[in-house]
């Protein structure tokens, strides 16, 4: 199977974000790297929350599941969990997962499942008109707020480094190539990995723009702008963990990392460990036929439909006779 | 009955009790009460045994083993003439309104009932008591007893052994029925782990040795065993509910942490490698990080194709309440096993209620399709908890099967279940080969709004789900035509259901059908309204007994010719508004014509029920009677 982007297009459905949204370019990294992958549709499965991100799944050509705010992670660990052997990939906004389902962003963390979670962050709550997300830093007024933020911001990637995400990377959504690779890396990775996807907002978020970003209000002697974004594998950052005894360190690096914001913004890969055992592992080890025979592909009944479960081992300790 | 202070082994003893009468071919139905506190508070099981089936608890009490004096002030009111009181020797002194953990409220009510009692200040004096109402007392020094069983096991600290005051009791209790030992000794077997067996077994004997030599024939009741040929099992609802989930496919199990459900998913969890007649299968037990992360995940592993399910009380099932309606928006067959228990807020989170139908008929927002099971005994929590997964895979909807604590706590004995035969019925879940060639509308409109469904991740078959209203693709769609097919297609499933499961599924009816009175009900007040029902009739009030399975879709129009021209309908439940007279009364015009009520988090005994029903056919009884049985 040779893959194109243009095989996980959607051709029944509007993409109804914004002019200039940066969703349309997370939706093209999607698809760029699902065909440079060669995923199969039916194998891949979307999970998103609410906002103009939750809409994501119904654009791309793969199996979508759009569901609650706050709880994109929940129902992907319950598909993960019931079928391992599907790609999944858990999708939502900043406010989703930092702030009504920050208590799911921590856990998921603890459990290492192998699969990928994409947080749009634009520092706003579009689809509501633009309030403050749990990423907007403290004391700015976008937009449409009636007084500047009062809330500290959330550090994403601090909190997934400290959460046990084992791949923790930042990328940008006008800068698709990257992000595309950084997907394909997070896809690839065994074990939980987690993607911040810095974005402009176009319609509320004045003041994280496009052109923020890219530093056309610094530019140099040249008159070039100086981009606030810098790619840490360009800086010769190394995030592997390959010895267990690196961890702590690369960790502390990479929570040193996480703190930078302003004029210099890392994207790249913060940090990464493979060979931590993820949950499919972790119940591997407890029941061995769980990677082939998982709870969605048991059979349940013979072929009368008979249920085919013995029982005897619980009756027989509830036994009087 | 016996009882003592949370974490002296109460539970234990409640198990090895039950199990001994068991194995002796005694039919036992048991009850627990617990605080919700790990150690310290007063907490008891109430046993009833008899040579015939037993369905519920009554009020008497004929032996109480009390491990500490609270238990004595607690229960000695239960305690019935010719009736028995094991109790410590050395707490005999015990000013009992100085016992420290007895709340105030009972403490108010204590000391009024020893001045209208002219009791004296002591546990002697609430004995004396006891003993001039023709109750016997049989002083055991506890410790003592202990002391000698610490020498033969060379284990000269006493408070290595205390926790075996339960084991005492139960030898005493048993020696005083003149029960075979020998049973007695299995149950501990079964009970305890090995290295533990022998020096439980020890206090056994020295409890049977010290009551066979002080208190010879003293007490009047005398526990036989009968041989039986049948095989029984003696379980809790807790287990019949996580039994009948493996049977019927459940292989994914959500949950956070909540009594009275939590002990069905360790149980499960213990459980999780399951023998099947080819191969192994196995049963994946999560525990999230809160309800909303457990059905939320259980909903995600049944769009996967699995069958799952999750199991809370109120407050976790409050917090499930969006999820639900994702599911219910999404068409998922997700099972959430909902124990009721005291509410609202924390409420009584051990103790027992039956005040969420409502509440589980009507949460989420919107209107969507569900259905309501209720069970009324372990057996049937068996069964429903396997069906409900038929049930919501084959109309495409969420199945929530309401149990309540006393069904999940008590204990009963029943002849082994036969579940051979059980069918799993998949509702036709879409395979490959079934999908090759065609465009999978996961949402497709068919005559009787059933879509077919395909597993996430079936080859041939992409497809979207979304909380929004959406089309036949499952893409967001506001379009008013597009709405209302979809609400449609939603909802008229449940005339599918209405017309398809048959009633006798939905309802079972007891008693009297041609009487002209008629006891409606649901859930654990099941046994004991059978019991009253017969008791009343052998005194020649007939009456019959509707007890409702199927609470939503509720058949209605089944309902309606049970309830047709009755003189006397009579709602009985646990909770204070009559919740299902009053949804009988909206879906059919027929009202109930009297409501007993009970609302004080003790499950309905046989007793208490027997009383009300009778104050009712006699004309003794107002509209409303409110039970309050049980400490």
């Amino acid at each position: 199977m040779v893959a194109k982007p243009s095989d996980y297009r959607v051709s029944d459905v509007y993409a109804d974000w914004c002019p200039g949204c940066g969703d349309f370019g997370i939706m093209n990294a999607l698809q760029m790297a699902f065909a440079e992958l060669e995923l199969e549709p039916h194998r891949v499965v979307m999970v998103s929350g609410i906002g103009c991100s939750g809409k994501e799944p119904h654009n791309v050509k793969a199996n979508g599941v759009h569901t609650l705010h706050g709880r994109t992670l929940p129902f992907a660990m319950g598909i993960k969990i019931a079928n391992p052997q599907l790609e999944v990939l858990a999708i939502g906004g900043d406010g989703d997962g930092l702030g009504i389902g920050a208590g799911h962003f921590v856990n998921t963390g603890r459990r290492n499942l192998d699969m990928t979670y994409i947080i749009h962050n634009n520092g706003v709550y579009g689809l509501t008109k633009g309030q403050a997300a749990p990423t907007l830093k403290r004391d700015l007024q976008t937009k449409s707020l009636p007084r500047p933020n009062i809330n500290e911001a959330v550090n994403a990637i601090g909190l997934a480094i400290i959460s046990g995400y084992t791949f923790v990377a930042r990328s940008y959504a006008y800068d698709v190539k990257h992000l595309k690779d950084v997907i394909k890396m997070a896809i690839q990775h065994k074990g939980l990995a987690f993607v911040e996807c810095l974005q402009p907002c176009p319609t509320y978020n004045d003041i994280n723009t496009k052109d923020w970003y890219a530093g056309e209000d610094r530019k140099d002697a040249d008159g070039k702008p100086q981009s606030r974004l810098y790619k840490l594998e360009e800086m010769g950052f190394d995030p592997e963990v390959r010895d267990w005894k690196d961890d702590f360190s690369k960790k502390m690096i990479a929570l040193e990392k996480a703190q930078e914001w302003g004029d210099q913004i890392p994207i790249g890969v913060f940090y990464k460990k493979e060979y931590e055992t993820t949950y499919e592992d972790r119940l591997t080890a407890r029941i061995p036929f769980y990677p082939t025979r998982p709870p969605a592909k048991q059979k349940l009944g013979d072929e009368e439909s008979n249920s085919s479960v013995d029982l005897s081992e619980f009756l027989d300790s509830l036994k009087t006779s | 009955m016996a009882g003592g202070a949370q974490g002296a082994g109460v539970d234990a003893a409640a198990t090895i009790f039950g199990r001994a009468c068991g194995y002796g071919g005694l039919w036992v139905f048991g009850r627990r009460e617990y605080h919700s506190n790990i150690k310290g508070l007063h907490s008891y099981f109430h046993l009833r045994l008899a040579k015939q089936e037993v369905l519920a608890n009554v009020n008497d009490v004929d032996l109480l083993a009390a491990f500490d004096a609270e238990t004595v002030v607690r229960h000695v009111q239960e305690v019935v003439p010719k009736g028995g009181i094991i109790v410590d020797a050395l707490e005999m002194g015990v000013k009992v309104l100085e016992i420290p953990t007895l709340p105030p409220e009972f403490r108010a009510e204590l000391k009024k009932w020893m001045i209208e009692n002219n009791i004296g200040e002591t546990l002697k004096d609430v004995l004396e008591y006891a003993k001039k109402h023709n109750v016997k007392v049989f002083p055991v020094p506890y410790r003592a007893i202990l002391a000698n069983v610490g020498k033969t096991l060379n284990t000269p600290q006493l408070s290595k052994i205390t926790r075996m005051i339960n084991v005492l009791t139960i030898g005493v209790s048993f020696a005083l029925l003149k029960y075979d030992k020998g049973l007695v000794e299995r149950a501990i077997r079964a009970q305890f782990p090995q290295k533990i067996v022998n020096m439980n077994i020890i206090a056994l004997d020295q409890a049977y040795e010290f009551a066979e030599k002080t208190f010879k024939a003293e007490f009047k009741h005398k526990l036989e065993k009968i041989d039986v040929s049948e095989e029984r099992v003696f379980l809790t609802g807790n287990q019949a509910v996580a039994m009948g989930k493996v049977l019927g496919g459940c292989r994914v199990q959500t949950y956070y942490p909540i009594t009275p459900a939590a002990d069905e998913s360790e149980y499960l969890e213990a459980h999780e490698i399951l023998k099947t007649r080819d191969e192994e299968e196995s049963i994946v037990v999560i525990q999230t990080e809160d309800e909303i992360a457990a059905i939320n995940s259980a909903s995600g592993a049944c769009l996967a194709g699995a069958r799952a399910a999750t199991s809370t009380s109120g407050p976790g099932f409050s917090l499930m309440a969006e999820g639900l309606g994702w599911a219910g928006n999404s068409e998922v067959p997700v099972v959430i096993t909902y124990y009721q228990r005291g509410a609202p807020a924390t409420g009584l989170p051990t103790r027992h209620g039956q005040a969420d139908l409502r509440f589980a008929m009507h949460a989420g927002h919107g209107e969507f399709a569900r259905i309501i099971l209720a069970s009324g005994d372990i057996k049937e929590c068996f069964y429903d908890a396997a069906k409900a997964f038929n049930l919501a895979e084959k109309y495409q909807m969420p199945v929530i099967h309401l149990i309540d604590k006393a069904m999940a706590n008590c204990s009963q004995t029943y002849p082994i279940f036969n579940y051979r035969g059980f069918k799993i019925d998949r509702g036709g879940l879409l395979t490959e080969k079934d999908l090759e060639g065609s465009e999978y509308k996961r949402f497709q409109f068919t005559e009787t709004g059933i879509s077919p469904r395909a597993a996430l991740g079936t080859k041939n078959a992409v497809m979207w789900y979304t909380g929004d209203e959406h089309n036949e693709s499952g893409h967001i769609s506001e379009e008013p035509l597009n709405r209302r097919l979809m609400m449609e297609k939603r909802m008229k499933k449940l005339d599918l259901v209405d017309k398809e499961v048959p009633a006798e599924e939905k309802m079972n009816f007891f008693g009297a059908p041609l009487s002209e009175n008629c006891v409606v009900s649901w859930g654990s007040p099941k046994g004991a309204i059978i019991e009253s029902i017969r008791m009343l009739q052998e005194e020649g009030f007939n009456l019959g007994f509707l007890q409702m399975r199927m609470l939503d879709p509720l058949p209605a129009e089944a309902v309606k010719r049970v309830l047709m021209g009755k003189k006397r309908i009579i709602d009985l439940e646990d909770n204070y508004t009559g919740q299902l007279g009053g949804i009988i009364k909206e879906k059919t015009g027929i009202s109930p014509t009297h409501y007993v009520l009970k609302y004080t988090g003790r499950p309905t005994s046989t007793t208490e029920v027997y009383n009300a029903l009778k104050a009712i056919m006699t004309g003794k009884a107002t509209e409303k009677e409110v039970l309050m049985f049980g400490s």
